[in-house]
């Protein structure tokens, strides 16, 4: 009988890091703010008690050098979970993600491998200031050498956190900020799947909804109420950025034919414009309908006051599967 | 600035440099004979490399003529049990850790993107982006604080961490953020400051208006200036400021102040930005004559210069016939090592790129001689 916990994605992330820890001493989680006060999300709430301050510290606010110093310990035989505390922040880390972190096993031909999660709460919906709502995935999904996933409930979260860990490669785990707090069943006992593996959420038989992230519950949403107008949506979490489970989301286009990608991210050169480009090549026959994409417009992360407007929401959705259905 | 030898190579000690000059006298005449030999050998690597290069066997080369002192020195003050994270000009110090000279050849030919094995030989690859290294030595650094390290009294098993930097790189907020990091968690980390005076076309004094040595102050990282021309004073200052961050007294920062007697690659040209009547200047300050006349004046005769300048010739003649041995990389290893573990998109092109390739048959790109057959030179091990 497995062992089912009630948590918010928040305290399922926290358990994830405390069992990795737990198990394994050379992981050291190091952040801006993230050791007495458990970090402005409070997701490594507890853990600088519980493990100390040699495995759990507070950093200079130096995005950089949170990412460079973990390229250093990955050397030493560490494996870091460093914590970026918002989206709009981590580009002072760019550099160093891109050009050593991801290139690093690459230069070495092997011999040096990258064992480093970087956490990056994502995504708009919290009526923040500017560079606290935005959705880089896209960057680091371009560069090679990085893996990248994305948590939509709590027991992917609590798993894929582990899961992203033990890889020996960089890992960027984009956490959906506006979900931390929803709560859902998490299964301590067996792992839902791999974390680059997409799931199937609900199954349906009109149109498909490729999404991740805070999107996955708006689409569970949006399938609901497609449902009550005859509509059937299949919904799968992709889980999963980079590398991208396009076998799941072919087979699902097998059956329904038609694909809409969602996610919060704006649309132009994203995650959701390479699912539609290689499903169009991967199942171009079995598509009634050109895969449509909805997502935040091509303009700055706006005004907190706009930004239900730009996010999309179960209508904006809706309305790509009618205009999908109308092929 | 500390200076142990002149420019005539007179060894003289200022009172306050005594703490250095006690570990020149530690040297033997076997130690100097050596520096000597690596500095030639080093110089004469570079020349030949320069050479390759305009004759189209090399992409770049990136001469390090004039601070073979600085390199030479440091890299044997390093212990075998340290760790040194590199820029790009560091041939000196690399040859002092036993990197094959070669791999350093493959790699600014284009045969790969490092060419050796960093755990192997704790010499880190060369770092092309500026400044980067210095926060993974700051980290590498903190690694061995957190093991405990450092600061145990045991200097034989204790171990420090060096990065070399060059003038222009300190300007790269990263090395500001290195040597914060490194100065709160008190890290066994050297900042080695090759101060060669030319950021490409820039002077120093246009980059910074406070001398580099002083740079770390701020940050908690105490420095000072040697003679990056003498290659006693760099052994010593670096041999006693490792020392010190093995015995857990934190970052230290060294600026050597050196010249970059050749260009700042193969692809520029100083002559647009600098005097001739500079470079003499410096030409006359020269590390390499300076510890010659050193030498000389210790009682070291023909003999050793002949033998030294023969092994000159017999490198270059080394390195010439390896480097047109060499073989281009077989195209899969630009898939091989992008990730340690499955990756579908990886395969799927890999495959895709073999399938396409063999429909040239024996034209195929995929078919070269083996690269691991090609001889190693220069190596001091």
């Amino acid at each position: 009988m497995a062992n089912f916990v009630e948590m918010t994605i928040a305290k399922a992330i926290n358990a994830g890091l405390r069992k990795a820890m737990t198990e394994n001493d050379k992981i050291l989680l190091f952040g801006e703010d993230i050791a007495e006060l458990g970090g402005v999300f409070r997701v490594t709430e507890g853990l600088h008690k519980e493990f100390g301050q040699n495995r759990v510290f507070n950093t200079p606010i130096a995005e950089a050098g949170i990412v460079g110093t973990a390229v250093g310990l990955a050397m030493r035989g560490y494996r870091s979970v460093v914590e970026i505390q918002f989206d709009g922040f981590i580009f002072p880390a760019f550099n160093q993600i891109t050009t050593q972190l991801a290139k690093m096993q690459n230069r070495s031909e092997g011999a040096t491998t990258m064992p480093v999660v970087i956490r990056v709460p994502y995504g708009g919906g919290i009526g923040a200031v500017e560079h606290h709502s935005e959705s880089p995935e896209a960057y680091f999904a371009h560069t090679a050498g990085l893996r990248v996933i994305s948590p939509s409930n709590p027991n992917d979260a609590y798993w894929m956190i582990q899961q992203a860990i033990a890889s020996s490669d960089p890992v960027m785990f984009f956490e959906p900020k506006r979900r931390y707090w929803q709560k859902g069943p998490v299964n301590l006992d067996e792992p839902p799947a791999g974390m680059h593996t997409a799931r199937v959420l609900r199954e349906g038989n009109d149109v498909t909804i490729a999404t991740y992230g805070p999107m996955v519950t708006t689409a569970m949403q949006a399938a609901e109420i497609a449902a009550e107008e005859g509509h059937s949506l299949e919904v799968i979490d992709l889980r999963s950025m980079s590398p991208i489970d396009f076998t799941t989301i072919v087979n699902s286009v097998k059956k329904t034919g038609r694909l809409v990608v969602a996610a919060e991210a704006s649309n132009f050169v994203s995650v959701s414009s390479e699912v539609a480009a290689r499903v169009h090549e991967l199942a171009f026959y079995h598509l009634e309908a050109p895969v449509l994409r909805v997502g935040g417009f091509d303009v700055p992360y706006p005004a907190a006051k706009l930004e239900e407007i730009f996010l999309p929401d179960a209508d904006r959705i809706l309305e790509a599967v009618d205009r999908a259905l109308a092929y | 600035m500390v200076q142990l030898l002149s420019p005539e190579g007179e060894y003289s000690v200022a009172p306050q440099y005594a703490e250095y000059a006690k570990l020149v006298q530690e040297l033997s005449e076997a130690d100097f004979l050596k520096f000597y030999r690596d500095m030639a050998r080093i110089r004469r690597f570079d020349f030949e490399a320069n050479a390759l290069q305009r004759q189209g066997q090399l992409g770049l080369w990136i001469p390090a003529i004039g601070q073979e002192a600085a390199q030479i020195g440091s890299g044997y003050a390093v212990g075998h049990n340290d760790h040194i994270f590199p820029s790009y000009r560091e041939h000196g110090v690399a040859i002092t850790h036993g990197i094959d000279l070669m791999s350093i050849l493959k790699m600014l030919r284009g045969v790969n993107h490092g060419g050796w094995n960093p755990d192997e030989t704790r010499f880190h690859l060369y770092a092309i982006v500026l400044g980067t290294q210095t926060l993974h030595a700051a980290g590498y650094a903190m690694g061995v604080k957190f093991d405990g390290k450092t600061g145990t009294g045991n200097l034989a098993d204790d171990q420090a961490v060096i990065t070399y930097v060059g003038d222009g790189a300190t300007a790269e907020g990263e090395v500001s953020e290195a040597m914060l990091f490194a100065a709160n968690h008190q890290a066994p980390l050297v900042f080695f400051v090759q101060n060669n005076q030319w950021a490409i076309s820039s002077p120093t004094h246009s980059q910074t208006r406070v001398p580099l040595f002083q740079r770390g102050a701020g940050f908690g990282v105490p420095g000072i200036r040697v003679d990056g021309n003498d290659v006693l004073a760099c052994y010593a200052v670096t041999k006693k400021h490792m020392d010190e961050a093995r015995g857990g007294n934190g970052p230290f920062l060294i600026e050597a102040l050196t010249y970059r007697i050749g260009a700042h690659t193969s692809s520029d040209d100083p002559t647009k930005y600098r005097s001739s009547e500079e470079v003499e200047y410096w030409k006359a300050r020269d590390p390499l004559t300076r510890l010659e006349k050193f030498l000389r004046r210790q009682g070291i005769g023909q003999d050793f210069f002949d033998e030294v300048a023969q092994a000159g010739e017999q490198l270059s003649e080394e390195i010439r016939s390896a480097t047109f041995a060499l073989q281009n990389p077989p195209a899969q290893n630009m898939f091989k090592y992008v990730y340690s573990e499955q990756h579908p998109l990886i395969e799927e092109q890999l495959a895709w790129l073999e399938a396409y390739e063999s429909s040239f048959g024996d034209q195929s790109h995929l078919t070269v001689a083996d690269p691991s057959q090609i001889p190693n030179i220069g190596s001091v091990h």
